[in-house]
């Protein structure tokens, strides 16, 4: 496989603070990856540095096996022949939307052509009624759409979107999402785009790459990179989960749940147990009595429940005044508040992590 | 640990990266360089040996200069403080009839230069002046019998400069009011303080920043002004170093005058950055309510109302009426061929002057917005320190080293080649055009910036990424994005290259005449009827920008419909 975009090992400061730090990361043919990590991680920085509008401090920034980038060598924005496409949507507002798409259509190519690429670029993206406005005219979906179509009219071959989605009504931003998703996929343009959210990047990405603090914590597609977290930060940062914390004791760790399976770590080690809230099973309070030995369960007290329409929280609490736990069910019927219950916890869904010294 | 992450930086940010001489940066260079080339020459002349004129100066005139100047400066301060302040808070936090008007009328005396005040009263209040001579007549007095204040005086140079400046104080004392939250005023009336009080003790402090600033450009016009204290015999620095280049003879003896008279000048930036360092307010609230609008009735709303209309009244109406009913009277020799020869020259050295100062700003800030090397920085901070040199320095800190220039190709040609180049740049418009630059390229430069500053950085990158070069971004992207600021710069170099007096004076080439000049040489002989013509001209050119100003301010308030 050839890769699109290859940045290695990519570290960049600003006045002496180090906003990325040794970073490596590829863009294959036809791939969409995403770069995800609360604000101010350095995805956005690492974007830029990839569309050569920081040049590199230190390492290589290689597009389509051309080195683009490196230390004292540096390929202007306009010769990368990349697409860029921003949360703020960037049209020129003195440009109608045609002109605005065409904008980045080579000068030589007669003007006829030019607008038949751009026009043929907002049919594609279901705007060929829109050539003549002007963008402040349009819907805030219109405009990301134009910005979509304008990054994409010179064909590039690796695309960098940079929250590219936020700006949008949540109800519009569903359907944006997809159309965009598959015009991508259409053309088989290398996509490489930043978001904080991380529903966003698993529905997106055929690869996801989680960053904090200027590093690479993480990358894989995302059913492994939620289902196998390399630690707490990474299985936080994809849900809200259950946090508590025990001492490994004789290859296990003890929990209001039962004994969680810690082998692996060293013994009469402290350890975070992270679980997420649909790993938490509620079944009938009678004590099933011989139930499977592997599993981990328990009884608990309902404290409270609420339907959030496709599925319910329910907060429990295995001992009085003890910590309330968060369950998620599917369903409008959870358990009454007071109820008592038998829960079951689901261990592909709870993780054990040395607890990070502080 | 620390040894490495300090390693990293120090090599992820070399030096030569932050001061790097790229072709915009060197351009800021050349910039700062044109316009602190003046400064520096008359600074260098500090240096040079005084000489017998120097001494006759020092001993004879130098101490006046200096009186004159400090009482010039004293007058027209309080002055445009009281004028300025006071009007700003009556038309942003009162209500009175007439408000409205005033509200943008306040602006309309920047629009008359100083000089042109000067010789309407002079020509009205004169012994042979309509004024007295309706006195004489009314009450039968003959030349002894009365007493008449002396207008041409350093009491009516100061009320003259008075007159035309207060409205810097006024704008953006008046844009500091209408920042100011509201709330924090109502706070202010809740804890019990009654308006007065609220004015003196919680808007007039959080405006102070502003009021220092516009006091700042006041005081710059007052040091600048010379066909006021010229027509007025009062002797400054602007005069004396003018009598001392044409009338003594002595250029050195001039530029340690133009010397000591950038001493007073650092003073005044000095005193303005020191009173907004010292006090940088920042409003904890972001709610803006419509203003409170104390209702004044009765003999307060007419008190309110004269206090607004006397400037405009005195410093506008009268003036321009006087200006209007002279050249009617003269009009025969508005009509000539030498008058539309006096438009021409002004407006090709005004429209040249501007189209070459907002060319420069351009690249100026646009290479400020691209670079990011410190240099560019710098440069341009330089740069943009020319206006408040006063343009009588400006002429003597160029025609010193363009002479000098003239004199060594000259000599070089004659000796090499037996040809006589004579005055290639002094005496020239070229030299004409470069002392502009350099007194008005900060008033192109900061427009284009502050109009720059408002394109979001990611069209930039959006235009580079879909493949234009720096040039095509700038020509393509934020040239017709800032198309209106780059017409508003240009008038406003245009307006006051019109206006400018005394490097005009200086350094035009022979038999080369502006309006601004024919005005000063008409004045000067008296014929102040005859100056109205051309002095008309630039005041009606000068309204321009004014309404244009006087619009934008009535946008500044946020979350108030536009009036």
């Amino acid at each position: 496989m050839v890769s699109s975009l290859s940045l290695e090992n990519i570290t960049h400061a600003f006045d002496g603070e180090i906003a990325v730090d040794d970073v490596s990361l590829r863009v294959d043919r036809g791939e969409v990856v995403c770069l995800v990590g609360p604000s101010g991680c350095g995805k956005s920085t690492t974007l830029r540095i990839a569309a050569g509008l920081e040049e590199v401090q230190r390492g290589r920034v290689v597009i389509n096996d051309r080195v683009v980038g490196d230390d004292g060598h540096h390929v202007p924005p306009e010769l990368r022949g990349v697409g860029l496409v921003f949360q703020d949507y960037a049209l020129f507002p003195h440009l109608r939307v045609l002109e605005n798409v065409a904008f980045g259509l080579a000068d030589d190519r007669p003007g006829r052509e030019r607008r038949a690429v751009a026009r043929e670029m907002l049919d594609r993206v279901g705007l060929g009624h829109l050539v003549e406005a002007f963008p402040h005219t349009l819907s805030g979906g219109e405009q990301q759409r134009v910005a979509l179509a304008r990054a994409l009219a010179p064909k590039p071959s690796l695309m960098l979107m940079d929250e590219p989605f936020s700006g949008l009504d949540i109800g519009l931003r569903d359907r944006i999402r997809d159309d965009t998703l598959s015009l991508l996929k259409e053309l088989g343009t290398a996509t490489l785009l930043v978001t904080h959210n991380p529903e966003e990047a698993m529905r997106m990405a055929d690869r996801i790459a989680l960053m904090r603090d200027g590093r690479l914590v993480q990358e894989g597609p995302p059913d492994r990179v939620y289902s196998y977290p390399n630690g707490p930060f990474c299985c936080t940062f994809f849900s809200h989960v259950n946090e508590l914390e025990g001492v490994v004791e004789s290859k296990s760790v003890k929990t209001p749940f039962g004994a969680l399976d810690a082998r692996g770590l060293a013994e009469g080690s402290t350890v975070n147990v992270l679980v997420r809230p649909e790993a938490i099973h509620l079944g009938d309070a009678a004590p099933s009595g011989s139930g499977p030995q592997d599993t981990v369960s328990t009884t608990a007290t309902v404290v409270e429940s609420r339907v959030l329409g496709p599925y319910s929280l329910v907060y429990l609490r295995t001992e009085p005044e003890g910590p309330v736990f968060e369950a998620r069910l599917s369903g409008t019927r959870p358990p009454e508040s007071g109820s008592q219950c038998r829960i079951t916890l689901d261990p592909s869904q709870t993780f054990v992590f040395p607890a990070v010294s502080s | 640990m620390t040894t490495v992450g300090d390693t990293i930086r120090t090599a992820l940010t070399p030096a030569s990266r932050r001061f790097r001489l790229n072709r915009w940066g060197l351009f800021a260079l050349l910039a700062a360089g044109m316009v602190a080339v003046p400064v520096l020459v008359v600074f260098s002349f500090v240096f040079v040996p005084a000489t017998d004129v120097w001494h006759h100066l020092a001993s004879t005139v130098l101490t006046r200069y200096v009186v004159n100047t400090l009482w010039l400066v004293g007058g027209v301060s309080i002055a445009t403080l009281i004028t300025g302040v006071g009007a700003a808070w009556l038309v942003t936090m009162c209500r009175f009839p007439g408000r409205r008007v005033f509200e943008w009328a306040l602006l309309l005396p920047m629009a008359v230069p100083a000089y042109a005040v000067a010789y309407t009263y002079a020509g009205m209040l004169d012994f042979a002046g309509p004024v007295q001579t309706f006195l004489r007549d009314l009450f039968g007095w003959s030349r002894h019998d009365y007493w008449f204040p002396e207008v041409r005086s350093l009491g009516g140079a100061f009320m003259m400069l008075g007159l035309v400046t207060y409205p810097y104080v006024y704008m953006l004392t008046r844009a500091a009011f209408l920042e100011q939250s509201v709330c924090v005023l109502e706070v202010s009336r809740t804890l019990g303080r009654g308006p007065w009080n609220c004015f003196l003790r919680v808007a007039l402090p959080l405006a102070r920043p502003a009021i220092a600033t516009g006091l700042a450009l006041v005081l710059m016009e007052t040091l600048s002004d010379f066909g006021t204290v010229q027509h007025f015999a009062v002797d400054t620095f602007t005069t004396g170093i003018f009598r001392t280049w044409f009338g003594l003879g002595d250029p050195a003896a001039a530029a340690q005058l133009a010397a000591i008279l950038m001493v007073f000048v650092f003073a005044v930036l000095f005193m303005e950055r020191w009173s907004r360092c010292a006090a940088r307010y920042h409003h904890t609230t972001t709610r803006y309510r419509p203003l409170p609008g104390y209702q004044l009735r009765s003999w307060r709303a007419l008190l309110a109302a004269s206090f607004c209309l006397a400037p405009i009244l005195f410093g506008f109406l009268l003036p321009a009426g006087v200006l209007l009913v002279w050249a009617i009277e003269t009009s025969d020799t508005i009509f000539t061929r030498d008058f539309v020869n006096l438009a021409w020259h002004t407006v090709l050295l005004a429209g040249s002057a501007a189209i070459i100062a907002v060319a420069i700003a351009v690249i100026l800030a646009y290479g400020n917005r691209m670079g990011g090397s410190r240099l560019t920085t710098i440069g341009s901070r330089i740069a943009s320190i020319g206006y408040a040199v006063p343009g009588s320095v400006i002429a003597v800190g160029v025609l010193l080293p363009f002479a000098w220039i003239d004199n060594s190709v000259d000599a070089w040609m004659y000796d090499t080649f037996g040809i006589s180049t004579g005055l290639l740049l002094s005496g020239t418009i070229v030299a004409l055009l470069f002392a502009y630059l350099v007194r008005f390229l900060a008033i192109s430069f900061n427009t284009v910036e502050a109009s720059l500053a408002k394109v979001t950085p990611n069209m930039d990158s959006a235009a580079r990424t879909l493949g234009a070069r720096p040039l095509k971004t700038l020509l393509s992207v934020h040239a017709p994005m800032m198309w209106g600021s780059l017409l508003t710069a240009g008038l406003l170099v245009f307006v006051d290259v019109m206006k400018e007096l005394p490097a005009t004076l200086i350094m035009r080439p022979f038999d080369f005449n502006t309006l601004a000049v024919r005005t000063y040489e008409l004045a000067s002989d008296e014929q102040l009827a005859e100056a109205a013509g051309p002095a008309l001209a630039i005041v009606m050119v000068g309204i321009i920008p004014v309404v244009l100003l006087s619009a934008a301010i009535a946008r500044t308030r946020p979350g108030q419909p536009p009036a």
